[in-house]
């Protein structure tokens, strides 16, 4: 390999690990409220709005139902309208966001169901208000499987991110397909699958340790 | 022992006297002007679900008193209504009619910050213990001040005496995965006090505890009633749990109170099938063997069989039973218990001696003849 496509695979995986850090930070912080309003606004839920529920979750199953290169090509007048352009790396973390935040939503909602419903009693009966259950009871009791969750949903958007390249954001899948596959560089495709896979089981090793420490309590 | 038990009984019985009606109610709102000493009353209330096959009626216009000091228990088969009706002194649960008073309030009437600090003077524990999987023992117990915006430093002077009083003060810093389950309804019990709270609820709260484990955790409770005054309010599905350390019992069936009173009356006296059905597991029957030998009517020089029972009126004087029948009195089995300081129980005997059922009777004694035995069996 030339020094340039040296240069090129630095860049793609710089490029990929920002796309993937950005939208999984977003994903976080919009889709945890997210899964909260979920679980908590369903009938005989904390938050009880049966209606909203329902809406949200059509939402939610609506952007889930559409492939995420759709999405990137769907989602371009939004993306201009928030990240003010449609190329570059900027405007593939738009529909990142978008894409993994009801993922992850949904996967965090089925952790936050799982927890016992006693220990939201008992947390009533020692006089906790609403937003005290879900600070010192929903999440921290769900805090695993929600860590487990996140590792899932940053795996899948490395995946995703491959096809960020058809807005011209780079990353490590348009280094493969650009000069792997167009123009039949076996070299770099293995290059390029081999770090990905390191990058893979690096993400999962670290999710799945964070949830064995956490679990081990 | 049972003399304090006795005094804390004797000194509230009068309250627990008085009739559900409207007037109880307004004596009962008096008191409430005077400060929280944790009464409890029922007041009418009912509890009806709905579900796929219809209406089900959880409770059904129950009213009862519970008087400060108190350790009331509710007993009733699984699906009587008493995790129902004991959730709604916290309004875990509402009923759906009726009211129910805490210290002579009605709680119905209270808006979020009043629920709230209603809560905060009613501690609860659960058969499950329900204690945070992701906090320690200390964060636990801590809770309850914490959302209350306690300061730190009291948090942890009231954290330890808490810990202290149910004897954890060396797991402060372990995690609930890591205790037995004595050790973890312990640091329910402490998460419970912490507030300092004039009713304690029980919910089951032993049920999930090997029998002497349940026996310490009943002993911690007994005296927690004691050194701290407050009101404990316990359900439970054993009767050995009443027994070992109420003050009064109330029995559900169907949602309905079936029988309610001092331990000492409910036990010894048990008036309904679904009470008598409950003691059944403490009461000895008549042993097979002699059972096998019993027959219908006397033979000469046989002996009847008595069963005589003690409810708690009558001191199991021996020498007054040889004494009203003048012949040999056997006894075959027995088991009297001192509950509240009544004797409560009873016993086979076989007697000699003629018409032994109408002489003993006739000193009062509650007596029923089982059959005979002949004199060479």
């Amino acid at each position: 390999m030339s020094p340039q496509m040296i240069d090129r695979l630095w860049q793609a995986a710089f490029d990929t690990l920002f796309m993937v850090g950005v939208s999984a930070g977003i994903a976080v912080l919009a889709g945890i409220p997210l899964a909260l309003f979920l679980v908590t606004s369903g009938l005989g839920g904390i938050f009880p709005a049966p209606r909203a529920n329902r809406l949200v979750g059509l939402v939610v199953n609506g952007f889930r139902a559409v492939p995420f290169i759709v999405l990137l090509v769907a989602l371009i007048p939004f993306t201009r309208l928030v990240v003010g352009t449609t190329i570059g790396v900027w405007a593939a973390i738009v529909p990142l966001a978008v894409s993994a935040t009801p993922f992850f939503a949904r996967i965090a909602e089925v952790s936050l169901r799982e927890v016992d419903p006693g220990l939201i009693e008992a947390a009533q009966s020692i006089g906790c208000r609403r937003r005290h259950i879900l600070l010192h009871v929903l999440l921290p009791e769900a805090l695993p499987g929600i860590v487990g969750g996140f590792t899932i949903t940053v795996v899948s958007m490395i995946g995703a991110s491959a096809v960020a390249g058809a807005v011209g954001a780079g990353g490590l899948g348009d280094v493969a397909i650009r000069y792997g596959y167009q123009r039949f560089d076996t070299t770099v495709m293995s290059v390029v699958i081999a770090i990905l896979i390191v990058l893979v089981c690096l993400v999962q090793f670290t999710g799945d340790t964070v949830v064995r420490r956490l679990r081990a309590r | 022992m049972v003399g304090l038990a006795l005094d804390g009984f004797g000194a509230v019985s009068p309250a627990a006297s008085i009739a559900v009606g409207p007037q109880a109610l307004s004596a009962a709102q008096t008191i409430a002007g005077t400060g929280g000493t944790g009464t409890v009353r029922f007041d009418r209330v009912c509890k009806t679900y709905r579900s796929a096959g219809g209406e089900v009626r959880a409770l059904d216009d129950v009213s009862l008193d519970i008087p400060p000091g108190a350790i009331f228990g509710i007993i009733g088969r699984s699906g009587a209504g008493k995790s129902t009706l004991l959730r709604t002194v916290n309004r875990l649960e509402e009923p759906s009619s009726g009211r129910v008073l805490v210290d002579g309030e009605p709680i119905a009437a209270l808006g979020t910050d009043g629920l709230v600090g209603l809560r905060r003077r009613i501690g609860m524990i659960f058969q499950h213990f329900n204690l945070l999987s992701a906090k320690t023992v200390r964060q636990n117990v801590a809770l309850p001040l914490t959302v209350a915006g306690v300061e730190k430093r009291e948090i942890a002077r009231r954290v330890e005496e808490a810990l202290r009083l149910v004897g954890l003060e060396g797991k402060a810093e372990t995690y609930p995965s890591r205790l037995s389950g004595g050790q973890k309804q312990r640091v329910g019990i402490a998460r419970a006090l912490v507030s300092d709270p004039e009713i304690l609820l029980c919910d089951e709260a032993t049920s999930a505890l090997d029998p002497e484990t349940t026996l310490s955790i009943l002993g911690l409770l007994r005296d927690i009633n004691r050194r701290l005054g407050l009101t404990i309010i316990l359900i439970t599905h054993e009767m050995s749990v009443i027994r070992e350390i109420c003050t009064d019992v109330v029995v559900l069936e169907a949602g309905k109170v079936a029988e309610a009173g001092p331990v000492w009356r409910v036990f010894g006296a048990p008036e309904h099938p679904a009470t008598r059905a409950l003691l059944a597991p403490l009461t000895r029957d008549v042993p097979d063997d002699l059972a096998a030998r019993l027959r219908p009517h006397s033979v000469p020089g046989g002996m009847a069989v008595l069963r005589i029972t003690y409810s708690g009126a009558m001191p199991p004087d021996l020498s007054a039973l040889v004494a009203a029948t003048g012949g040999a009195v056997n006894l075959l089995q027995a088991g009297v218990e001192r509950i509240q300081g009544h004797a409560v129980g009873g016993m086979l005997v076989a007697v000699g001696g003629p018409d032994a059922e109408a002489r003993l009777r006739a000193i009062g004694q509650d007596v029923e003849g089982i059959g005979y035995v002949a004199a060479d069996d």
